[in-house]
């Protein structure tokens, strides 16, 4: 049909459910996957400042998992896992030595400097590590659709290149973007609101 | 009070020790300011203090009791640490920040909010204004004081202070010195003072632990004692040549025996004048006072020759004035750059009490120093 348009709002219309669905899919393959690393990533950190001779191993690991394509959420996991170690312990790294030396001098104990002290001041770079993160993962997802799992890749892939109709692709990419612009944004701001430090500089 | 009694720390795969048998006390209420080269161990040494350094072998001990007995983190609780990089907290604000130690000895939330506004009042730092601030938000003089308080937040006894005015410009520091002897002139603190800068200990420091190469205790005494009497050649070049003017910034005028000043009024006989002048003998000059005493200036003995009386405008204007506080150092610099080489030495409503020569300066100086008794 040469007179087909690009874009067929009819189409869009007539599928909401199906669009919401494979976007809520898409959503919640996301959070899970980006969830499910940043705990392993966190522990793997933290198990790094403890036995420091661990972090050459636990890093090279972490590298390795990423190219064991296997399952998909394992792949999608282990990616979070790469990026979020490494940004986890740059984090923790970047807490200047003087502001660790004055809270042992003050009488902190191990745990509640890190929970209390360098935590929350890693937490700017431990979101940016987030951020890029759940961006990635958002964009993986739609590729995971190839092995047959749901998510807007499905609209992308399964309705759209296989049904040679360019509606679904335009939409799966277009909600894609928006998806991964829109985490972003959100994660953004949810770290400015829980680093008000962070902004404040002397003026 | 703190008591080093023959602390050593010998680090791991180094053959010097960095401590060596160093036994000394300090008084409670006193600031001990620890003061060497680099590589004497002044650091070293306060730090076993809280143990963040564990001594080798000897005791130091708070009060009678040996650090090495109490959990660390109590014993760090107990006491005031402050460092030269400040280490603030960034993401706690001002007031969170100077509750950390209160907090961890789980005070009430009332007590906490009270010692702070209590705490940044008496640093100048306005409470309404500065409790939310965060420490980006504030200038370094600024945060030095909040290091500071925050260090004196849970009313420790003893506070150990690692070049604690280190990061700041001279004109700064000097002031943040002053404040904080003022601040120690209230609250009476054992303190562990540690500088590299031989001025600053001799400003700051009620005794001087001077330390050399590989922590060994060179001189232990009152910063006039070691201008005075060095126990060393290396103390000696340690303090430098001009100890002597050193030593003018520690004495005061009150100090000094005054001379009893030949005062003299406008329109009075000049003969009983010069009588009294003769008399007194030790100046040539008589002092011309207002009806309440304040000086106007001095009438040289040649205007009092003759008949007639008193003329004021005969009196060299200019006399320096000096309060009973002002240091020697700044009398005596005021003395060689007026006409008469005298200081007039007034009360706080600008009366005369005494006069101050470069003489009885010298005699000072030159008199034996005795040691104040530790303890």
């Amino acid at each position: 049909m040469p007179d087909e348009p690009l874009i067929r709002l009819d189409w869009i219309v007539d599928n909401l459910g199906e669009i919401g669905r494979r976007l809520g899919e898409h959503i919640v393959m996301t959070v899970i996957a980006v969830i499910i690393g940043f705990v392993i990533s966190f522990a793997l950190a933290l198990l790094v400042r403890r036995y420091h001779s661990l972090a050459g191993p636990v890093l090279a690991a972490s590298g390795v998992l990423y190219t064991v394509p296997s399952l998909a959420l394992f792949a999608l996991v282990s990616y979070t896992v790469l990026i979020l170690v490494r940004n986890v312990l740059t984090g923790l790294d970047s807490v200047p030595p003087d502001v660790s030396e004055a809270a042992v001098g003050m009488g902190v104990t191990v745990s509640q400097r890190l929970w209390r002290i360098e935590l929350p001041i890693a937490l700017p770079v431990i979101v940016a590590g987030l951020r890029i993160a759940t961006v990635t993962t958002i964009g993986l997802v739609t590729v995971t659709s190839l092995i047959g799992q749901g998510g807007l890749g499905y609209l992308i892939v399964t309705i759209g290149i296989n049904q040679f109709f360019s509606t679904p692709i335009y939409v799966g990419a277009i909600l894609s973007v928006a998806l991964a612009i829109g985490a972003d944004v959100a994660l953004l701001r949810i770290q400015q609101v829980l680093t008000p430090w962070a902004r404040s500089r002397a003026g | 009070m703190v008591a080093f009694d023959h602390v050593t720390k010998r680090y791991s795969g180094s053959g010097e020790p960095a401590v060596s048998e160093l036994t000394f006390t300090i008084p409670a209420g006193e600031i001990c300011v620890l003061v060497g080269p680099s590589g004497s161990g002044k650091t070293t040494t306060m730090k076993m203090v809280n143990r963040l350094i564990e001594p080798t072998s000897g005791r130091v001990t708070i009060d009678g009791t040996d650090v090495m007995s109490l959990p660390a983190v109590d014993l760090r609780r107990r006491i005031g640490y402050v460092i030269q990089q400040v280490g603030l907290f960034p993401h706690l604000t001002v007031a969170e920040n100077v509750a950390v130690v209160p907090r961890l000895l789980r005070w009430k939330e009332q007590r906490i909010r009270d010692r702070v506004d209590e705490l940044l009042d008496l640093v100048g730092l306005d409470p309404a204004t500065y409790r939310r601030r965060y420490p980006a938000e504030l200038s370094g003089g600024e945060r030095q004081r909040i290091g500071v308080v925050r260090a004196m937040a849970a009313d420790p006894a003893v506070m150990l202070m690692d070049e604690p005015f280190g990061a700041v410009d001279p004109i700064r520091r000097d002031r943040l010195q002053n404040e904080f002897l003022r601040l120690q002139a209230k609250v009476r603190k054992t303190i562990v003072f540690v500088t590299h800068d031989v001025d600053e200990a001799i400003k700051m420091a009620d005794r001087i632990a001077i330390l050399q190469k590989g922590g060994i205790l060179a001189q232990y005494d009152t910063p006039d004692a070691i201008l005075a009497q060095p126990a060393s050649e290396f103390v000696e070049r340690f303090v430098g040549a001009d100890r002597g003017l050193k030593r003018l910034s520690l004495g005061r005028v009150q100090d000094v025996p005054l001379i009893d000043p030949v005062i003299v009024h406008a329109g009075e006989p000049r003969e009983t004048a010069r009588k009294r002048l003769e008399e007194k003998g030790e100046v040539d000059y008589a002092l011309l006072v207002d009806e309440r005493r304040r000086p106007l200036g001095w009438i040289d003995r040649r205007d009092l020759a003759g008949d007639g009386t008193v003329d004021p405008a005969a009196a060299t204007p200019g006399a320096p004035t000096l309060g009973p506080e002002s240091t020697l150092r700044d009398a005596l610099s005021a003395m060689l750059s007026s006409s008469v080489q005298l200081g007039v030495v007034v009360d706080e409503r600008d009366a005369v009490i005494g006069l101050v020569s470069v003489d009885r300066i010298g005699e000072v100086l030159r008199a034996p120093v005795t040691a104040a008794p530790v303890g």
